[in-house]
């Protein structure tokens, strides 16, 4: 097995360019990778398009603001493509306002729209949406007497994960309920780079228990908490 | 008769619902309070839809663990023999029809088992999360909801105004006056809350009604 890359956060994020689509896995920002956001927040670049399941928490009141919402409130996006928006204030008045294209995709669609991407199918057909806004500017395909919306495949450039640990390989693991769309968007990007709490040599990783095969990860960064 | 909102009443009696070793996904608010009703005897296996089954109930102060939360980002445990996985396998299990019921939240819901709970246009936005996915899958859609809004108005309408999150997917309708079932497009109560009566519920309810002819009425107190 070949090893990859071991490079630092602000490294990593110089792979990303002006109107790049960034995958950001995790979910309300478990299973996010802290040190790439914080390193894409100084970086500063603009115009991206984000996949991501949510936009984390932004609230006007409190002022908290995490992960990937940290990137929302810097306006380093001209389009958010995400489930939910509903913890972040700052993505719907930018949304409400016409700042950002914000598109709204059901979770379950959204999951199988990358992993389309990185299946190689041009999209799926599912039931999701049928007879709602979601709907609307889609086929709708009739298969043995059922109505099926087709969703395209969402590929992306860029794809920044968190692992609980992985081998120089690039093999991965998660950590519980911080796995989520990591695995997924791991399939979906032309460059994928993870951050992980971990990195052990080759071999010392059961491959039996590998969660996303090396040959999706192309960088590996350490996370701060592995100093 | 003066109405009381009473969350309690619409968690204890949709947990009646369930049958032994259930999968269940409860949305977050109202429906995740229906996990603490569940009667002895019963026991659910709870999907959450960011990537596990066995979802446990929150841990003892000083065991909260930042990777283990609900799909409300909220800290929860797992139970033993639970399981993690991705969110493509996560809606496989939802979509595939490998959930026997789920609870929802409502912001209207109709008489034709129409769902709307994602979008005020203009105001509030949060966004489908998995809710479409949910009731598309889950062989039984309950909608959770107060009877009536801050301004009295009633939930239960005859056709949702705003967008939908589900297109005639709500089987069940449970709330503090009342249980409901979706039929042929129309309500038909099944049970009125104790002190509520059946004439009430007509009368203040903006939608069409059957009484069940098994119609009783429930103490829930």
């Amino acid at each position: 097995m070949v090893a990859k890359p071991i490079i630092a956060a602000e490294k990593a994020v110089e792979l990303i360019k002006e109107g790049d689509t960034v995958m950001v896995g995790g979910f309300l920002g478990c299973g996010s990778p802290p040190a790439l956001i914080d390193a894409l927040e100084q970086q500063g670049t603009k115009n991206l398009t984000l996949v991501c399941n949510d936009t984390a928490f932004l609230n006007f009141k409190t002022g908290a603001c995490t992960h990937v919402a940290k990137l929302v409130a810097k306006k380093q996006f001209r389009k958010i493509v995400v489930s939910h928006i509903g913890t972040n204030q700052e993505t719907q008045r930018q949304m409400n306002e016409g700042e950002t294209e914000v598109v709204l995709v059901p979770q379950g669609t959204l999951a199988e729209r990358i992993r389309a991407a990185g299946a190689g199918l041009a999209g799926v057909l599912t039931p999701t949406g049928v007879g709602t806004e979601v709907q609307e500017g889609k086929q709708v395909l009739d298969v043995d007497g059922r109505k099926f919306l087709l969703e395209k495949a969402l590929p992306g450039n860029v794809a920044l994960l968190k692992a609980k640990k992985a081998d120089k390989a690039g093999n991965l693991v998660y950590d519980k309920a911080a796995r989520n769309f990591n695995p997924l968007m791991a399939m979906a990007c032309e460059t994928v780079i993870v951050e992980a709490d971990e990195i052990v040599e080759i071999g010392q990783l059961d491959p039996e228990i590998v969660v996303t095969p090396s040959v999706l990860v192309h960088y590996l960064v350490r996370s701060k908490k592995q100093g | 008769m003066e109405y009381t909102a009473n969350k309690e009443v619409i968690a204890k009696r949709i947990a009646r619902i369930f049958k032994d070793g259930d999968v269940v996904n409860l949305g977050i608010g109202l429906p995740t309070l229906v996990g603490n009703y569940v009667p002895a005897g019963v026991t659910i296996v709870l999907q959450s839809e960011n990537g596990f089954l066995g979802l446990g109930p929150a841990p003892a102060p000083g065991r909260e663990d930042p990777a283990l939360v609900n799909a409300g980002g909220g800290f929860v445990t797992i139970q033993p023999g639970g399981a993690f996985f991705d969110s493509a396998m996560s809606f496989a299990i939802i979509r595939g029809g490998h959930v026997d019921a789920t609870v929802l939240g409502v912001l209207e819901v109709d008489q034709k088992g129409n769902l709307a709970n994602y979008k005020i246009p203009g105001k509030m936005v949060p966004g489908m999360g998995g809710a479409m996915d949910l009731t598309v899958g889950a062989k039984i859609v309950v909608a959770a909801t107060e009877h009536f809004d801050k301004s009295g108005a009633s939930k239960l309408l005859r056709a949702c105004k705003l967008p939908l999150t589900a297109a005639g997917q709500v089987d069940f309708v449970c709330t503090d006056v009342g249980f409901f079932e979706v039929r042929n497009g129309t309500f038909v109560l099944k049970e009125y809350f104790k002190p509520y009566t059946v004439d009430y519920i007509l009368e203040k309810t903006d939608a069409d009604i059957v009484v069940d002819k098994d119609c009783r009425e429930v103490d829930l107190g």
